[in-house]
């Protein structure tokens, strides 16, 4: 799914959606991976984990998404983790302190043993 | 710093003009001596600072006009005595607010939006907000990196797989120290 700048696969593999977005999410590219993430959702497996190994830039509005994302999975019982950050992703992260709230994984499959 | 700014953009508040707008300041950070993650930091503020005129000021009009000014000193190599400086104005003529008012939400009340003024103050080292004469809003925003190691004018700061490089190590120690004043 092309969306500007950004690209964005979503994959099922087993009992998990894996949705992984390539580029920067800034304010133009948060609404097509909110877009993403809600079709993700949509689909009601237990686990949804989003690979951002491939994502340097993330800013609020981003976040915002992903926000939302937890929220939706978590209402209808199922987990939400965030596989492979890079440095600099983990680093706004944490200023946020949204790391105390998100299941945060080294990589997609330490995401799908949750 | 020098009177003049090395750069003054005027842009519409075009959210597509965001990636374009963020590449020259870490590009211009770079060339001061910034680290890597700095230089991201400095994008980053600036990318939040432009969202919330794009959001809030101006109610996502997009052909409103917002001017980025850039004030910038490269480090010199070897003097820690001579960090690396910049400082960001970005003014608008959106409708203007009370500056005390500009504040980050409570980080305990987990919901989506409203941390762009959070992460402004944390990432630079001044973040002011003040009302234009006549209209629209202004921030400044200074940050001052650690003693360069290659802040060379004109020299870049590469850092490969975002390992602790030119002056992050000490830009951390320079974060402590605030946070222990």
């Amino acid at each position: 799914m092309p969306a500007g700048l950004l690209t964005i696969n979503i994959d099922q593999r087993g009992p998990a959606m894996v949705v992984t977005p390539i580029g920067d999410i800034g304010y133009t590219e948060a609404k097509p991976f909110q877009e993403a993430l809600r079709s993700a959702n949509e689909k009601k497996t237990p686990l949804l984990v989003v690979d951002l190994s491939k994502v340097e830039y993330i800013n609020t509005p981003g976040l915002a998404t992903l926000v939302e994302a937890l929220q939706r999975t978590k209402s209808r019982g199922a987990k939400l983790a965030l596989a492979g950050l890079s440095p600099k992703v983990k680093s706004i992260i944490d200023l946020t302190r949204l790391n105390t709230v998100f299941s945060i994984v080294p990589d997609v499959e330490a995401g799908l043993q949750l | 710093m020098n009177a003049s700014p090395i750069v003054k953009l005027q842009m519409q508040s075009d959210p597509m003009l965001l990636s374009g707008a963020r590449e020259m300041v870490s590009w211009i950070a770079r060339r001061s001596g910034f680290s890597d993650m700095d230089c991201s930091q400095i994008a980053l503020a600036l990318d939040e600072a432009l969202c919330n005129v794009f959001r809030h000021g101006y109610d996502r009009q997009t052909d409103r006009p917002i001017w980025v000014s850039i004030w910038s000193e490269a480090g010199t190599a070897g003097n820690a005595e001579s960090p690396p400086r910049i400082r960001i104005e970005i003014e608008d003529e959106a409708r203007q607010v009370d500056p005390e008012k500009i504040k980050s939400r409570d980080l305990d009340d987990v919901r989506p939006g409203g941390l762009g003024v959070h992460i402004i103050k944390q990432v630079m080292d001044e973040a002011t907000y003040a009302q234009r004469p006549g209209q629209g809003m202004k921030l400044t925003m200074f940050k001052q990196g650690a003693g360069p190691k290659s802040a060379l004018p004109g020299a870049s700061c590469r850092c490969e797989n975002d390992e602790p490089c030119c002056n992050d190590a000490a830009s951390e120690k320079t974060k402590s120290s605030k946070e222990v004043a």
